[in-house]
């Protein structure tokens, strides 16, 4: 297995070599940034289309956009477009092309955006056509060489055949001429069921450099020239600077400058980021904190309150008079949950590399859309997107926080303007990252059922009171108010991120509150929250009224066959129609998003003193077509980990205007110690695609809250857990 | 100026004496595969061996290491990843983001010099990493094994090897 570990597996990060690359976009990659020798010795081979290029070794380098942040999607791509070029997969690489790339060519790769999971079901159909056109191609390069028709040849792990003849050739012997053909018109694409290479358990073609420590991510780069910096802004939002005094670290050892970014932040630039930090330690600042220097979370949870019952609210979702129904009802079950702020922590701290002149900039950051990097860069840069590029590198953990919005990009290019030519490298420390995050908007929810006297929901009304994303990241998609976004899991009937519960009357209605704190697209986004108030609630009317939570649920879902057959399948494999081993209680959760059907069965026990074992978790997903479950498996158990972590000790609370939580000693994250063992069901029905990065972080808290109420009796409807005792009474 | 024995190599380094060994390693030596991830000893992501002692290195500084001290990072660990917790990592596709993965390494590699064969609990008392993309489960299964008498099936992952093997 040693041999296979090598670096000439895999080159993402470095963009393979200049001379693999189109003609014409030569990568300005500086020497440093590359592994020396990554693809060295190539012979330059022309892309046979945007997507794959040949080269005379028949080494195949499949072009990947969207961006790679852990999540496995890089080598799913790729074996969409090996399965349809019929290539060996032994000999596949990968290269990113660059955003400016893109817009050179009229967007030819299509979107970079990596979030909301749909970094494969969102191009599935053109990567697969990009392979099978390559495919195409390169068999009738063949053709043509032999003169004989393409139909009559064969292409397989790379090799093509004319059965008739006897003749055969290889993909970088033919991929010169391939190069120069007009792409067929029309391609039709393998039914998923003669995959080969997709839906297989393949192994990731990224894992050998993260296990040797040679991987470069953004924090490691390092260019000739290169100086560091370390970033300040005012820990109160909406606060600015008064006054900085330079002159007090100008004397300390390696530090080039003391910069102004903005209005509200200072960077110190010095040989070593150590000594920008420490420079920056001491650097007397002194702060306009400004108008929100005294918001709390806890006035802002009176706001939220206040919200449950306003009159202002917009609806989401409704069928009949869920009101009338209530107000009839000879019985009323009625609950409020919360979900608090959280951080998405990523591994690495937001970083950026920027070098900028009057007449170019260029960033090398990990991101989770390149264009909108760029576009960033640019904007601050003060240049023309044509002048302008952006280098993607592997990232240290996105979850979201480095797609929308790249306020790190834009800090860099500033403090790289007062330094024109020189490579100015941007690291936030971990307390900057945590003061300064896009935080996942904080909600609360009041649900009231209906009852009947035989115990049916007449009606249910969930009014979600809180923040929306849209209005913090995309004001301009708020239209008449709403935030569709906000009612995720929640929609009617449809493919996307529906509910899977059918009422009598349903009333789902959103008042929307946005404190000081800015929100982001925090993986799972609302459906995190939305699982949450929705799973719990069921829970307790199926406790309210005596009945079995799997019962209940089946019966709500009888109209959602996909919805309830991840359910059933996970109440299957847990043995739901058994008692647990004594001691171990067990807690149902499903849920809909992300194109995906997920459901979860937890299984704890809780002491005497109220710790918690998370013992077991049983998780199903259907995801339409599953590309790689190995790496499917690796999305939701690793989702049980964020998820988990939110549920037990997340939350980012506001005290004097500023976020309290600045390191993992207050922030603290789920550790392997109290990992449950997982059981990954992958079920794909087909017919649809669907993500998996993100829905099962959904399920994981509701489907352990209510295993904590079956054993304990005591319902937790704010989170985190840590602010709660389970200790028995 | 002051040396440091790093991947068994006596190397120069020009930095102040209370600089944590962390950032001579990146920015003095160069060996960027020590991650910086919390500056407070708290996620593991800067661990190196000292005489085989796993250390977190974003709080140690770097004038209280000796010369005469043995280094190990993840660069000296093996030459091309051939150690068997590098091995069971790919073997298992260990990493999703992979940042936090080399001090995981690290930890696991002089868990298993002390254990040769843990158990759970030796696992999660030695393996306090933090992993925000959520490894826990194929750590575990990687350190098991990479364990005396372990194998990579064990795991019952059935990874599919570009070189036809199946893990």
């Amino acid at each position: 297995m040693t041999t296979s570990l090598s670096r000439r597996r895999f080159l993402g990060s470095s963009a393979a070599a200049a001379g693999t690359l189109v003609v014409g976009f030569h990568i300005p990659f500086a020497g440093a940034a590359m592994a020396p020798g990554a693809a060295s010795g190539a012979t330059p081979a022309p892309e046979v289309n945007a997507w794959v290029v040949v080269q005379p070794d028949d080494t195949v380098v499949i072009r990947i956009a969207r961006s790679e942040m852990g999540q496995g999607s890089l080598t799913g791509l790729a074996q969409l477009v090996a399965e349809e070029l019929h290539c060996n997969w032994a000999k596949v690489t990968t290269e990113f092309p660059t955003p400016g790339q893109n817009l050179a060519r009229n967007r030819i790769w299509g979107s970079f955006s990596t979030g909301g999971s749909r970094g494969i079901r969102e191009s599935q159909d053109y990567v697969r056509k990009g392979g099978a056109t390559a495919r195409m191609m390169l068999v009738q390069a063949a053709a043509d060489a032999w003169k004989v028709p393409a139909a009559e040849c064969v292409a397989a792990e790379s090799v093509i055949t004319h059965p008739p003849s006897g003749r055969k050739t290889t993909y970088g012997k033919v991929a010169a001429a391939a190069a120069k053909l007009t792409p067929p018109a029309e391609v039709k694409l393998k039914d998923p069921k003669d995959w080969k290479l997709a839906g297989k358990r393949l192994a990731r073609l990224d894992t050998v450099d993260k296990v040797t420590g040679k991987q470069i991510y953004g924090l490691d780069l390092k260019l000739p020239g290169l100086v560091n910096a370390a970033i300040k802004d005012c820990p109160v939002f909406g606060g600015k600077i008064k006054s900085v005094d330079a002159a007090a670290v100008m004397k300390r050892r390696g530090v080039k400058k003391v910069v102004r970014v903005g209005d509200s932040a200072v960077a110190v630039v010095a040989d070593t980021w150590w000594r920008a930090k420490t420079a920056l330690d001491v650097l007397p600042i002194e702060w306009d904190y400004g108008p929100n220097v005294k918001e709390s979370s806890a006035a802002f949870a009176q706001v939220l309150k206040a919200g449950l019952d306003a009159n202002d609210a917009v609806v989401g979702n409704s069928s009949g008079d869920a009101r009338a129904a209530i107000a009839a009802a000879p019985r009323k079950v009625e609950a409020v949950y919360s979900y608090p702020h959280q951080n998405h922590a990523t591994m690495e701290t937001m970083n950026a590399t920027a070098r900028w002149t009057p007449e170019r900039c260029e960033v090398w950051t990990p991101t989770q859309n390149g264009e909108a990097a760029l576009a960033a860069a640019a904007e601050a840069a003060d240049l023309p997107l044509a002048k302008c590029e952006v280098y993607k590198l592997l990232l240290g953990g996105g979850f979201g926080r480095r797609g929308a919005v790249h306020d790190w990009v834009r800090q860099a290019v500033a403090i790289a303007r007062e330094m024109p030519g020189t490579p100015v490298k941007l690291i936030w420390s971990r307390e900057e990252d945590m003061l300064h995050g896009r935080y996942h908007p904080v909600t609360q929810c009041k649900l009231t059922a209906g009852l009947d006297a035989q115990g049916s929901i007449t009606g249910l009304h969930m009014r979600i009171s809180g923040q929306s994303i849209l209005a913090g990241v995309f004001p301009q998609n708020i239209k008449d108010g709403k935030d569709p976004v906000v009612f995720q899991g929640l929609n009617p009937p449809g493919p996307e991120a529906s509910i899977g519960y059918t009422f009598p009357a349903l009333l789902i209605d959103h008042a929307m509150r946005n404190p000081t704190v800015p929100p982001g697209f925090w993986r799972g986004v609302n459906l995190n929250q939305n699982a949450i108030y929705l799973e719990c609630f069921i829970d307790e009317v199926a406790h309210a009224t005596g009945q079995d939570p799997l019962a209940l649920r089946r019966k709500l879902m009888a109209s959602s066959p996909k919805h309830l057959a991840v359910l059933n399948a996970v109440a299957e494999r847990v043995g739901w129609d058994k008692p647990p081993a004594k001691g171990i209680y067990r807690g149902l959760a499903q849920t809909m998003g992300f194109g995906s059907y997920v459901a979860a069965c937890a299984e704890v026990s809780v002491a005497d003193d109220g710790t918690l074992k998370m013992h077991r978790i049983v998780a199903a997903t259907d995801p339409g077509h599953a590309v790689n479950p190995q790496q499917i498996e690796a999305q939701v158990e690793g989702s049980f980990v964020y998820g988990l972590s939110a549920a037990l000790y997340g939350e980012c609370t506001v005290k004097d205007g500023r976020i309290e939580q600045d390191n993992f000693t207050t922030y603290q994250v789920l550790r392997m110690d109290e990992m449950p063992a997982v059981e990954t069901i992958v079920m794909p029905s087909g017919g649809f695609w669907g993500g998996v990065g993100e829905p099962t972080i959904a399920v994981a808290a509701p489907a352990v809250l209510n295993a904590i109420f079956a054993a304990t009796g005591k319902r937790i409807r704010d989170l985190p857990l840590k602010n709660h005792s389970l200790k028995k009474a | 100026m002051p040396s440091l024995n790093v991947n068994g190599k006596v190397r120069s380094y020009d930095a102040e004496p209370e600089t944590p060994l962390l950032w001579v390693l990146r920015e003095q030596l160069g060996l960027t595969g020590t991650k910086y991830g919390c500056g407070v000893a708290l996620c593991g992501a800067c661990t190196v061996h000292i005489d085989g002692v796993p250390t977190r290195t974003c709080v140690r500084p770097v004038s209280t290491v000796k010369v005469t001290e043995k280094i190990v990072t993840i660069e000296g660990l093996s030459a091309n990843g051939s150690h068997p917790v590098q091995r069971a990592w790919a073997a298992l596709d260990v990493p999703q983001c992979g940042f936090c993965q080399t001090g995981m390494i690290m930890a696991a590699a002089a868990l298993l010099k002390a254990k040769p064969n843990p158990t759970d609990a030796d696992i999660n008392a030695a393996m306090t990493n933090i992993c925000r993309c959520g490894t826990y489960n194929r750590v575990r299964a990687a350190i098991h094994a990479a364990a005396k008498g372990g194998s990579v099936k064990s795991a019952g992952l059935a990874i599919q090897h570009a070189d036809g093997s199946t893990t």
